[in-house]
């Protein structure tokens, strides 16, 4: 069933709509669970359209395994989303900054305040964001230090690679993750790929993920393939490297690859006067889960990231 | 007067960003900070800044400028969007207003943020020219932060017809406003009604309101009008009226002009049909602070803003 969150009438000929496709399970039980799948936020992040196709197609393709509500909203910023864009058009704003909304407010506060009171109710919430067109993200799950404690349990079931507790009250404050913590729905921010692509490996690792979560909830009594042991870290555990040059990146690694400390990860060069103006190398022996894909780099740009440490518990 | 340099950064291809500051006074002395626009829209306040540059100059040249008083004017941080017409960062489309207190080991706003605040901490009066997100006209008022270190009776120097308190939302908490409040510099947002046109009478008004504000603290020697006696409202209080439906948006009051409850503010016509689908009333007695000026409006979209009447 595809159901319509919230409309409101552009100025020619056309209606924002929010939709999500809800799938119930056949017998009617007043007291089963619900797990609410978000994506398409920034409307240039595709990853979250696979994975939200796959979850419909593999729960209508095995109805009965399903014991609870799970409510898909594939694209919660729809004209950003057909327009290729990542902020909310004509405003030119960040929805991810705009939640918890306000029923008083413009337009897309309402609306951001009506997304809020339907996801409102569900057990659990996970919001599928690809990376930016920068930099290829491995698949990974951003919880904050304020709601981490009681997100980690389920972080672990999402067959991510990492999950990373981010002591940033900034990176945090007005996303619908963060809004749906402070009333109570835990809500999950899952990173992976890049913008404006999908990476079906990706995908299909969240998805069976997703899946699991909806297992252990009691959602989805279907097999689930196996999981893999997330690494947990917080900010210390991660090297960070920006650009302290501006110029174009190469880089000599992949993303996912095993670092060792001192290997080079890239350079940035001047392809005006031909020189090296930069090499990246490794602080810390770790994975490479973060890597910049766009070549060009100001200043202060991200060029990687690296997990160098891992915390076994909170 | 003296140019600096306040913070720089190497591009690709293009000229180095240079974000100048032009100081007048005692050297060394941080009195009154005024920065223009942050975003690269903002042509209306990098126009009031270059007014001012240019009038401080003057009063400098007569020796207006107090013993022991130090004013910088920064005209223009992104002139880079500017020149390309782009509101924000011309590389990844962020916004710099929403960056700070910035970090010096950030991504590249966080660092042009990090810099700027830098260069202009500890001041002891902050003045920003802004624009809001919402396009439209505004009065011409000055705006604060409600962060607890606020003071509204300094605002009122300025003698714009409106100061107007904001409560933070978690929106706001990245801006330069509510940055350098919490820096303890008493900053100051000064809006006009215009972004990126310039309306010369708007842009005096700004020019002369920035100069009595600093004639007041006693930071120049400044004869002008005396301004407004302002009257301070909480944005709460603003009412809202909003379009009941989507089409063409045509206005029939602006920014400033009194309204009277019931009257017709506005009207939405049919796109294609052309008949009239919505009036827009005015919900109460009083003031037009915002108007709405894009020829399209979207349903739900906030087209006046009402100060409520304050007199009988």
């Amino acid at each position: 069933m595809i159901e319509t969150v919230v409309a409101y009438q552009l100025a020619v000929g056309e209606t924002l709509k929010i939709q999500k496709k809800r799938l119930m399970p056949g017998a009617g039980n007043p007291n089963i669970g619900r797990i609410s799948i978000v994506s398409g936020i920034h409307g240039d992040e595709l990853e979250g359209q696979y994975v939200c196709y796959e979850i419909i197609r593999r729960i209508q393709e095995h109805p009965e395994n399903l014991n609870g509500i799970v409510d898909v909203y594939p694209a919660l910023n729809p004209l950003g989303v057909d327009s290729g864009g990542r902020m909310i058009p004509k405003l030119n704003m960040d929805m991810n900054r705009m939640f918890p909304g306000e029923a008083t407010g413009t337009m897309m506060d309402k609306l951001a305040a009506r997304i809020i009171e339907d996801i409102k109710g569900s057990d659990i919430c996970v919001d599928v964001h690809a990376s930016d067109t920068f930099v290829k993200e491995m698949p990974q799950v951003r919880i904050s230090e304020e709601h981490g404690k009681d997100l980690v349990d389920f972080s672990r079931l999402l067959n991510a690679d990492l999950i990373w507790i981010n002591a940033s009250a900034a990176a945090h404050e007005a996303t619908l993750t963060n809004s749906l913590n402070a009333i109570g729905v835990p809500a999950l921010l899952v990173e992976m790929g890049l913008g404006n692509r999908v990476t079906r490996s990706f995908g299909d690792q969240i998805t069976e993920g997703i899946f699991n979560l909806m297992h252990e909830i009691g959602i989805w009594s279907g097999p689930v393939g196996e999981i893999r042991n997330a690494k947990l870290t917080r900010d210390y555990g991660i090297d960070f490297f920006r650009a302290q040059s501006t110029g174009i990146f190469l880089p000599d690694m992949e993303n996912g690859q095993l670092v060792s400390a001192g290997d080079m990860i890239g350079k940035i060069i001047s392809t005006l006067s031909g020189d090296v103006l930069e090499i990246i190398q490794a602080k810390r022996s770790g994975i490479l889960f973060t890597l910049r894909e766009y070549p060009l780099v100001y200043e202060g740009a991200l060029i990687a990231r690296v997990l160098a440490e891992e915390r076994n518990g909170w | 007067m003296v140019e600096e340099i306040i913070y720089s950064m190497e591009a690709p291809y293009r000229e180095k960003l240079q974000v100048r500051g032009y100081h007048f006074g005692k050297k060394g002395e941080k009195t009154a900070c005024i920065l223009g626009p942050i975003r690269g829209n903002e042509i209306q306040q990098l126009y009031i800044c270059s007014q001012l540059v240019h009038a401080l100059r003057e009063l400098e040249h007569n020796g207006c400028i107090n013993n022991n008083k130090g004013i910088m004017v920064i005209p223009c941080v992104n002139y880079y969007g500017m020149n390309i017409g782009k509101r924000f960062w011309p590389v990844d489309n962020t916004d710099i207003n929403r960056k700070f207190p910035g970090m010096d080991y950030g991504d590249t706003t966080e660092r042009i943020a990090a810099g700027v605040l830098s260069a202009i901490r500890d001041y002891s009066y902050g003045i920003q020219f802004a624009s809001f997100y919402m396009t439209g006209e505004f009065v011409p008022h000055v705006r604060m932060m409600e962060t607890g270190y606020q003071n509204a009776s300094l605002a009122n120097l300025f003698g714009m017809p409106y100061v107007v308190v904001r409560k933070p939302r978690p929106i706001d908490t990245k801006t330069l406003n509510y940055n350098w409040q919490n820096e303890m510099t008493a900053a100051f947002s000064v809006y006009t009604n215009k972004n990126d046109e310039i309306d010369e009478t708007s842009a005096r008004q700004a020019v002369a309101s920035v100069l009595r504000f600093l004639m007041r603290m006693g930071i120049i020697k400044y004869e002008g009008h005396s301004g407004y006696i302002s009257h301070v409202i909480y944005e709460e209080n603003l009412s809202n009226v909003d379009a009941s439906c989507g089409g063409i948006f045509r206005s029939r009051v602006k920014a400033g002009e009194e309204v009277r409850y019931n009257q017709l503010m506005g009207e939405i016509v049919d796109p294609f049909l052309g008949d009239v689908i919505s009036e827009i009333h005015a919900t109460t007695d009083g003031i037009v602070f915002f108007a709405h000026k894009d020829p399209l409006v979207n349903e739900g979209d906030i087209v006046f803003r009402l100060i409520h009447r304050l007199h009988a």
